[in-house]
């Protein structure tokens, strides 16, 4: 089973991709064999203070994704997500959950090596 | 007597103000920059440096060795501080507030006690005046428990020599000003008659308020603007406790790092009569509450 998570503005593949990812609405969780979907909430990641990033790292963590699609990722989080093991790529603002989702899949999603976005 | 000397809005004169009392204050006194996000006190002052620290707060550190990534800490934590992704537990020292939950929490007691620098405290002498004060580190981005630090400093040099203090406060109305002003006995708030002095001005009134101490207004830059700051504090029933003329002579001075109770007889006397309302506000003196911000 391999599962990925989109950055999203709704719970559906057609929802826009989220641009942000620590203050991100939700994220599409998507198995790439079936093209199931499951919707995580990122409410409570929304209304903090400070610490977004990271604590939607934990979900995106604890939903079991191998890699996160979204946007911009700010340092911290890049740091918590590449300790999760969670590959990440960058840039896919604009795009559908289904759009991003098919660009990761024809190999044109280039895996990021550090944050795009600088820390706050 | 702690007389802190505070604004809504930045650049009204507050270090002007502060230099000049401590420079005319009768009596031994302290001159104190709590602005440790950009203090410049000493511009005016120009302390010998006698001593300096570096100040720290605690953060966790953890011992992998004997983590079980239970994630109690991470769950605990409010700020994201410490976390937990599977196997791999992380921290992020800048996030944490130091509430020492972590460490509490942890059932394996893994988490120990670790350091963040938070800046320099530094103290000395410009001639009759003591002087103290704090300097943010850079990349810091919590300034009030250096603060706190410094007003613990300030604590044990005012119980061992006595006298009073005048604290530079940092401007604006959020967490460090109000801690920069929540020990003191009387609140100076510096305003300018411009509409943006009066703006902030209200802020700070509203903000410093409900701390219940002694408050007065000084107006920089008199002759400029209009009239709503005199309208609001009369208003208010805030006295204003001094007014320092909009004057280029002053304008130089200060740009010259120079005290401006020294510039003519004329001003002394401004500020030795501002010192002389202090001390009649500060009366009945109230006990001096123990909370920190």
């Amino acid at each position: 089973m391999n599962r990925i998570a989109v950055t999203s503005e709704g719970p559906s593949l057609d929802d826009q991709v989220d641009p942000r990812f620590g203050r991100a609405a939700g994220f599409v969780v998507v198995d790439l064999e079936t093209m199931e979907t499951q919707y995580i909430d990122n409410g409570q990641s929304q209304v903090m203070a400070q610490g977004a990033g990271i604590q939607a790292a934990e979900l995106v963590a604890r939903a079991g994704v191998s890699c996160l699609l979204t946007g911009s990722v700010g340092p911290k989080a890049f740091q918590a997500l590449a300790a999760a093991g969670i590959k990440v790529g960058q840039n896919l603002e604009g795009l559908t959950v289904r759009e991003a989702v098919a660009r990761f899949k024809s190999g044109q999603v280039e895996i990021a090596q550090a944050a795009n976005r600088a820390g706050r | 007597m702690i007389v802190a000397v505070a604004s809504g809005k930045g650049g009204t004169g507050k270090t002007t103000v502060a230099a000049s009392l401590a420079t005319i204050w009768d009596g031994p006194v302290l001159g104190v920059d709590l602005d440790v996000e950009e203090p410049n006190l000493h511009l005016f002052l120009h302390p010998a440096i006698a001593g300096s620290e570096i100040a720290h707060m605690t953060v966790p550190t953890v011992d992998e060795a004997k983590c079980t990534y239970c994630g109690a800490c991470s769950e605990l934590c409010q700020f994201k501080a410490i976390s937990v992704f599977n196997q791999v537990i992380l921290t992020f020292p800048e996030m944490c507030h130091s509430c020492g939950g972590c460490m509490a929490i942890c059932p394996e007691k893994a988490i120990s006690p670790g350091q963040r620098e938070l800046g320099e405290i530094s103290w000395g002498r410009a001639g009759g005046v003591g002087f103290l004060a704090g300097r943010l580190r850079i990349g810091e981005a919590m300034s009030p428990p250096l603060m706190r630090r410094v007003k613990a400093r300030l604590e044990q040099m005012l119980a061992a020599a006595g006298g009073d203090a005048i604290i530079d406060a940092p401007p604006g109305v959020s967490c460090p000003a109000v801690n920069a002003v929540m020990d003191s006995e009387v609140i100076l708030l510096v305003t300018e008659p411009t509409p943006f002095g009066v703006y902030d001005f209200k802020l700070a009134w509203e903000a410093f308020t409900p701390l219940g101490k002694p408050m007065g207004a000084v107006i920089n830059r008199a002759g400029l603007g209009n009239d709503a700051i005199y309208r609001f504090c009369q208003e208010k029933g805030l006295p204003i406790l001094a007014e320092i003329p909009y004057d280029r002579a002053i304008a130089e001075a200060y740009s010259r790092g120079r005290i401006i109770a020294d510039l003519s007889p004329g001003l002394k006397e401004t500020f030795v009569t501002l010192r002389d309302k202090i001390r009649d506000l500060a009366k009945p003196s109230q006990p001096r509450a123990a909370a920190h911000a």
